[in-house]
């Protein structure tokens, strides 16, 4: 069976795999990694989505052998040690920006890339777009487009901490 | 000094508890669990959606690599499993009981829909099942398949079952025919319209999964599931079908992605790995990928409906007449009989005061993916009834369609009110949310908007729709005269630790609702203890003596008001301990959050006071009374609850691709008292987004022979964050009368509301087109077709 070995979260792993293997399921069943979710077969709802060298990747249609020599962060590794919170998972809680958290994740690690991808800012329109490849059923996605706005703030250094919800 | 805590009581606006696990990963799920020689199930499906099975061939299965074991419908049947249960017994007009065909586990002689489940390998990867599944060879007999609910019930049909003759699973109604066809017959105008309610498939995020144990010491299984009423799972399941007694069966739904009722009923799966985990000692774990849970999670709606309104010459309502086909699909789902009769029917008052109005229903089976209740399950189909009624209904009178609907409004002085389909309302008031809602969605000004868009090419539409729903389900006696088959109180208990802390226990359960936040704040606004020295215990049938379940946004009317009444418990107790300390009278002892005070003086003692008192009895009344400080209660609504409001769609239309595009939504609502307003205004624009995803995108599609067509992600249309648009949540409060709270729910208003509203809008647009109606969902090419069409015929 073929090897790989890569870094997750800092970590670098071994692992054997069988070549049909997908990334989601090294992560999820061999690392034990289970903060990233699988919620279709058909690559279309980005719950699985994890960051591959810095750049967001759905991991349920990446091969394992494929991630091998990378660099991997899912959305155990945002956090810092300390446990503060990445702005944009700050801005999801401070917006209620989830309700059951299966989809939150994949959300995440999606709009942070969308976030560095777009460092003079973005729309609401952009926000909207650049979910597309998210599903997610509970929220209807209003919260989720305030919090990346607000997070967006933060990453560009705007401000200095998540701006408050409207109450 | 004193920073003054923020509040957290009744009201506010609290950030929620549970989002630090789901935002760090650290969410368990039920696939998310992992066991000690755990295996891996994968189930074989049918193809078919109607064939005899001659026979089942495991052999090649069993010597694959890593298989452990493959079962079928006959190895379960020498176990005297049981099929799976349906919980609602629902009579005829005649009063004979319906049609309840048996539902086998794992399908012995027949297959009846494409997904059945026929047999299932067990592996020690996923990988490994997988592959034995796909050789499990299976010698089908394909048969005609009766897919349609029309094609069911023509003569000569293919008989799903055959103990259902004809198709049909029972023909009830509701209402008194002769008055109401008296009435019609007086009547100035009468207004008709056929009706759609497309079918719908949940597609919660997580998909299904099941994780079973045996220990073969004690005799225990366990069961791990994605369900949203473990204790309702325990006790089907365990009595039902596998014979198991509650003391050993344990059934944990721990963190769960969403549910919109899909996660209500008892699965094929649930058996499978639980009696699987018992035959072969070890743990079974099976996962569902997305295109089983498009074929196997019960689908919602599928309603046909032909309706009739009387009016007299003033516009009033004089009566209803609505006859409905409802498809059950292949076999009866846990909760299925009771969503088309006494969810659905039962709402065809509305927020109206026709005084007769007279329902059939026809409940047919197909050979299509069961159908139960989807968020909002009945009412959302009586609202679309009556909401796309009274548009046509003021374009075929000539009254303005907000007048129309003022005309008939049941008076907001009339509560309680008794409707002529069984319920009594107990609160609302239907022309302060219309006032609002017209107010702030600026219905005074479309007209400007109107012009302004067709300046630029678009179509654009105003629709509004006037609802009401009734959850907080349900009185046990009530629903037990409907033939419900279980009790529909709710459980609590309130254990104040001994230096304070408290632990809730709920039978309601959550996948999404925020109860780890709006529950503690419950015990935070009456004990007086801080949100963060709350925790709430849910979803395990070990932890938590019994419950039944979140669905039908009853999780605070009913789970909540157990919870108050436990705390009142608690607080009684903590009086008698009290004045034992203060050496006062029990009677002059006053409680407010979290201190005890003797009436009148400054002698006081805190919660944390009385807490230690009771688990560390020296100075305690020990003769007349127990030490401990934990009090359990059952709460049984004495009514349902009656959310209500309005909602105002505002949507531009694309002439050239007939593209809908929602540009304003506005939604007020009347959930009754409200907890966390943050967290009810997400679940209002969680079911609005559902409800424009039925009306605009989504539609669950079977060919001629039973092929699901829309059978992933790829092809249904699932609902993105570029296919809606911001969304104004407001809420105008009349309290519940009849629970300790005053909460009405807010789960479904907005996939209930919300439909209508959209069509409405759509037509509006398309005025000009000559559009009377239309079914959901309004999508591009039927749109397209509308315009071109009627382009075509003003050419003509």
């Amino acid at each position: 069976m073929p090897q790989v070995t890569l870094t997750v979260n800092g970590q670098t792993h071994t692992a054997e795999v069988e070549g049909r293997t997908l990334l989601v399921e090294l992560l999820r069943e061999t690392l034990r990694l289970t903060g990233t979710h699988v919620g279709c077969d058909t690559s279309q709802c980005g719950a699985c989505v994890v960051h591959i060298n810095g750049e967001s990747v759905k991991s349920c249609t990446t091969l394992a052998v494929m991630a091998n020599g990378a660099n991997v962060t899912t959305i155990e590794g945002l956090a810092k040690a300390d446990g503060t919170l990445h702005a944009m998972q700050e801005a999801f809680r401070e917006y209620h920006a989830l309700q059951c958290g299966f989809c939150t994740p994949g959300m995440v690690m999606s709009a942070i890339d969308l976030v560095q991808k777009h460092p003079e800012g973005l729309t609401e329109q952009q926000i909207r777009e650049g979910l597309e490849g998210n599903l997610c059923r509970c929220t209807g996605y209003h919260n989720i487009v305030k919090a990346i706005a607000a997070a967006a703030e933060v990453m560009h250094g705007k401000r200095s901490e998540i701006a408050r919800a409207a109450e | 000094m004193n920073v003054a805590a923020p509040f957290e009581g009744i009201g506010a606006s609290v950030r929620r508890k549970e989002d630090f696990r789901f935002l760090q990963g650290r969410g368990a799920y039920t696939d998310d669990f992992n066991r000690q020689g755990q295996l891996y199930a994968w189930i074989v499906r049918s193809p078919h959606a109607h064939a005899r099975i001659k026979g089942v061939d495991t052999s090649a299965a069993s010597r694959m690599p890593g298989v452990v074991a493959v079962f079928t419908g006959a190895d379960m049947a020498k176990d005297n499993v049981g099929g799976l249960p349906c919980g609602w017994q629902i009579h005829n007009k005649d009063g004979s009981p319906m049609a309840e065909p048996p539902h086998p586990v794992l399908a012995v002689d027949k297959v009846r829909h494409v997904g059945d489940p026929v047999a299932v390998a067990i592996a020690a990867t996923r990988q490994q099942a997988r592959d034995a599944a796909e050789a499990v060879g299976v010698d089908y007999e394909v048969l005609p398949a009766a897919v349609s609910m029309d094609a069911a019930l023509k003569a000569g049909a293919p008989q799903v079952h055959d103990g259902a003759p004809g198709n049909l699973c029972y023909d009830w109604h509701i209402g008194d025919k002769a008055v109401v066809d008296a009435a019609f017959a007086s009547a100035a105008k009468v207004v008709k319209l056929d009706l759609v309610n497309n079918r719908l498939i949940p597609n919660a995020m997580e998909p299904r999964a099941a994780l079973g144990e045996f220990d073969p010491t004690t005799g225990d299984y366990t069961l791990h599931t994605t369900s949203q009423n473990p204790h309702v799972i325990r006790l089907l399941m365990g009595a039902n079908v596998l014979h198991i007694p509650e003391s050993k069966l344990r059934v944990v739904a721990p963190d769960v992605g969403g549910g919109f009722g899909s996660k209500i009923y008892h699965y094929a799966e649930e058996a499978i790995v639980t009696w699987s985990a018992g035959k072969l000692a070890r743990p079974v774990k099976w996962t569902a990928d997305r295109t089983e849970s498009f074929m196997s999670d019960a689908h919602g709606r599928d309603h046909v409906s032909h309706t009739e309104l009387a009016l007299d010459a003033d516009g009033k309502f004089l009566g209803l007449r609505v006859s409905t086909l409802a498809n059950m699909g292949a076999y009866l789902s846990t909760f299925a009989p009771c969503v088309p009769t006494y969810l659905y029917a039962t709402l065809l008052a509305g927020v109206y005061t026709t005084p007769v109005i007279y329902c059939e229903v026809k409940a047919v089976f197909t050979n299509t993916v069961p159908v139960d209740a989807y968020r909002g399950a009945g009412r959302p189909e009586a609202t679309f009834l009556l909401e796309r009624l009274m548009d046509v209904a003021a374009l075929e009178t000539g009254i303005d369609r907000v007048e129309l609907r003022r005309r008939n409004f049941i008076p907001t002085d009339a509560f309680p009110y008794q409707t002529p389909v069984a319920l009594q309302y107990d609160s609302g008031n239907y022309h302060a949310t219309l006032d609002q809602a017209l107010k702030a969605s600026d219905w005074a000004g479309f007209e400007a908007r109107r012009a302004e868009a067709a300046k630029r090419g678009k179509l654009r539409g105003i629709g509004i729709s006037t609802y009401l729903e009734a959850c907080g389900i349900a009185p046990s006696a009530v629903v037990g005269s409907l033939g419900a088959r279980a009790g529909l109180y709710e459980v609590g208990t309130i254990r104040v630790h001994p230096t304070g802390s408290v632990t809730v226990l709920t039978g309601a359960h959550s996948h999404g609702q925020g109860h780890e936040t709006t529950f503690c704040q419950l015990v935070a606004d009456k004990l007086g203890v801080p949100v963060a020295q709350v925790d709430i215990v849910h979803g395990d049938t070990a932890k938590v003596p019994f419950g039944m379940g979140t669905y039908g946004s009853r999780s605070l009317a009913v789970g909540g008001s157990a919870m108050m009444k436990a705390m009142d418990k608690i607080i009684a107790k903590g009086k008698r301990i009290a004045a034992h300390l203060m050496e006062a009278d029990v009677d002059d002892i006053e409680f407010e959050r979290g201190i005890f005070r003797v009436a009148g003086t400054d002698k006081t003692k805190a919660l944390v006071d009385i807490s230690v008192a009771a688990y560390v009895p020296h100075n305690y009344p020990i003769e007349e009374l127990e030490p401990g400080l934990e009090e359990t209660a059952f709460y049984d609504p004495k009514n349902f609850t009656y959310p209500g409001g309005c909602h105002i769609a505002e949507v531009e239309i694309c002439p050239e691709t007939g593209k809908v595009s929602m540009v304003n939504f506005t939604a007020v609502d009347d959930v009754g008292r409200v907890i966390n307003p943050m967290i009810v205004e997400g679940q209002v624009q969680g079911g609005i987004a559902q409800g424009i995803g039925q009306a605009l995108l989504e539609t669950c599609v079977y060919d001629a022979d039973g092929q699901l067509l829309s059978g992933s992600m790829m092809d249904y249309t699932m609902p993105r964050a570029d296919d809606l648009a911001p969304v104004s949540v407001a809420t105008h409060t009349t309290l519940c009368t009849h629970n300790p709270l005053g909460v009405k729910g807010c789960g479904e208003v907005g996939a209930i509301g919300s439909p209508p509203a959209v069509i409405n809008a759509v037509v509006d647009a398309l005025r000009d087109y000559g559009v009377r109606t239309l079914d959901m969902p309004a999508t591009p090419s039927k749109i397209w077709g509308i315009i071109n069409g009627g382009r075509r015929m003003a050419a003509e």
